[in-house]
């Protein structure tokens, strides 16, 4: 069977591996034929973080994200399963309240235990909630290292601009298109929005993190999440917009003031880079899987790409070979 | 009641519409656009506000998340929240009127970045530009007598004090200070705006006689926010219910001044 894969973020990728997996001939056509870094997956934070997700998301996303955690564990070289450590300032305490109560999975640390985790924040922070099972990955050389297994098992990747829209004057002698290009499908699924997420890559030898850290505030909430030889991914902001561009001068000195209050070292931090993409959402921010004829999009993955695609991709796979209907995230099956 | 006027007129009046809900909800930090809307429909809410960040009106590039919250149909209040300035509150009242087709503006000239408490001076002036060009200012202001009178000349027909700052779910922090500005300005539209935490807190402002109550953190922050929605709703129609009945005094038992049945008289003379 013949398997036209559009987009190759991570959606596209974990697609094009699960089709691959069950012996179907793939190709890949994509803005790049290496590891893109137009689309949402070259900024992710690469948390996989299924408790800390469930204070915003749907028992949903745990679901899936609990099936792509095994996905990762087996294909990303330098997953981590350390947990996510969630703290707050003293004069934001309740909030550690608040993210408690509506989440699962945690155990609260003090003191000591702050210490052990963390030892760089122990002085600074005496109590949060320790996420023990969550872990975290580089995203983009996890998505490097599973192109590099899709070329060995005999994907081809094509380097093109799909201009027309699957499904309009889209014509392709595959058996199943399967399109994946997030906010770029807007105009054939009307109803994805762009949600607008700015981050930053930062250098420092101050301070090491063993595993994600989340720093709860009323109005700039923060993650960072450490990457090797003293890099850190620290982010994203959540804007309402379709903007993909320009990162704000302001959102850059919220996510900054953020670190620097995180820990003081942070100031002293080389700036690597600033990203800044829309993530494509759905209205209640949860993936989908639609098919019209032979096209299949999945799609909306909104902040929760690493935590959802390789799920998702399964969902694909089992209905397109196996006539499976997965009701919990397919609302179009239109033949 | 002794007027048919000012705050015990049956419908909730904001410059000549009128509105059956006295909750204006706050449209952010909701987990989903999908669960917002929930909450819109179960507050009953008539007007919801919307938080313009100036980078989202260029090239439209919010329009689909205001999009969602015109289907809701409540009427939307765009708001100038963040804004520092004078200058910045205006021009973002400017871009409201553009993209949303409306007169209306809730003003916020944000003083201190930390308690978000308003720049009441700020506020005073860009209050009477944006009136003068023929805006319909809702302005987020303190509980200042002063500041509230000044609005007033400004050209404000609506005040909206705050109970306390902004998403700290504290509730009244000066009851006395809200009462004595409902005292003051009884044919004005009052309404509390920012620190609600509870349902019960909106109660007391609408028993305290205020028109209505506008809070965002409280629903959406919650751990079920439709469900938050629906209880606030009810709280706001109970305290303007209570407002209307015409509560009791409330008595000092503490200070025994009329014969109890049953003890006899010369008890209490004995004991003087």
């Amino acid at each position: 069977m013949k398997v036209e894969i559009i987009g190759s973020g991570v959606s596209g990728l974990c697609c094009a591996h699960a089709f691959a997996e069950r012996g179907c001939e793939v190709s890949i056509i994509a803005a790049s034929d290496a590891l893109d870094s137009t689309c949402c997956s070259w900024w992710a934070g690469g948390m996989l973080a299924p408790g800390c997700e469930g204070e915003s998301a749907e028992p949903l996303i745990a679901t899936l994200g609990v099936e792509s955690m095994a996905f990762w564990q087996a294909i990303a070289p330098d997953y981590t399963t350390a947990g996510t450590l969630v703290v707050a300032t003293s004069r934001d305490q309740p909030l550690i309240n608040n993210f408690a109560r509506n989440t699962e999975g945690w155990q609260r640390v003090e003191g000591k235990q702050v210490h052990q985790l963390e030892p760089d924040l122990a002085e600074r922070f005496n109590c949060g909630l320790f996420f023990t099972d969550e872990a975290h990955l580089d995203p983009r050389q996890a998505l490097a290292h599973l192109i590099n297994t899709l070329k060995k098992s005999g994907v081809s990747f094509e380097q093109r601009q799909i201009d027309d829209a699957p499904g309009n004057d889209y014509h392709s002698a595959a058996d199943w298109i399967i399109d994946c290009r997030g906010l770029g499908a807007q105009q054939t699924l009307t109803d994805l929005r762009g949600v607008k997420g700015e981050m930053l890559h930062i250098h420092s030898d101050e301070i090491a993190l063993k595993r994600p850290v989340r720093l709860l505030h009323p109005r700039i909430p923060l993650y960072i999440v450490p990457r090797a030889k003293g890099v850190f991914m620290i982010g994203a902001t959540m804007i309402e917009s379709t903007e993909r561009t320009r990162a704000s001068v302001r959102s850059v000195l919220e996510l900054l003031s953020a670190a620097y209050a995180l820990h003081p070292a942070f100031g002293e931090a080389t700036i690597i880079e600033i990203g800044v993409e829309a993530r494509p959402a759905f209205t209640d921010n949860l993936p989908r899987l639609r098919r019209r004829g032979k096209t299949l999009s999945v799609n909306g993955m909104y902040r929760h790409g690493f935590l959802a695609a390789p799920a998702m991709a399964r969902r694909c796979v089992e209905f397109a070979l196996d006539g499976i209907i997965p009701p919990e995230v397919m609302d179009e099956n239109t033949a | 009641m002794d007027s048919a006027k000012g705050p015990a007129c049956k419908k909730l009046s904001l410059y000549g519409s009128e509105f059956d809900s006295r909750f204006l909800i706050g449209s952010a930090q909701y987990p989903s656009p999908a669960i917002l809307l929930d909450a819109i429909t179960a507050s009953h809410a008539g007007i919801v506000t919307v938080s313009l960040r100036r980078e989202a009106g260029k090239d439209g590039a919010g329009q689909q998340f205001w999009s969602l919250i015109q289907q809701s149909g409540a009427r939307l209040l765009p708001n100038t929240a963040g804004c520092k300035t004078v200058k910045e509150a205006v021009n973002t009242a400017h871009m409201a009127r553009e993209l949303f087709d409306t007169r209306w503006i809730k003003l916020e000239v944000i003083g201190e970045d930390d308690t978000l408490q308003p720049d009441v001076f700020g506020l005073v002036e860009a209050a009477r530009i944006l009136c003068a060009e023929g805006f319909q200012v809702f302005p987020y202001t303190t509980d200042d007598l002063v500041v509230a009178d000044k609005l007033l000349a400004a050209g404000c027909e609506v005040l909206m004090p705050w109970g306390s700052p902004i998403g700290s779910g504290r509730g009244l922090n000066n009851p006395f200070a809200l009462r004595a500005l409902r005292a003051h300005f009884p044919d004005t539209t009052l309404v509390v705006d920012a620190g609600i935490g509870l349902p019960s807190q909106t109660t007391q402002a609408m028993e305290l006689g205020y028109d209505a109550i506008l809070l965002n953190t409280a629903v959406a922050k919650a751990g079920d926010p439709v469900a938050m929605a629906r209880a606030f709703a009810q709280a706001i129609e109970a305290g303007r219910l209570a407002f209307l009945a015409g509560a009791i005094e409330a008595r000092d038992m503490a200070a025994p001044s009329t014969p109890v049945l049953g003890s006899p008289f010369w008890h209490s003379e004995h004991e003087q």
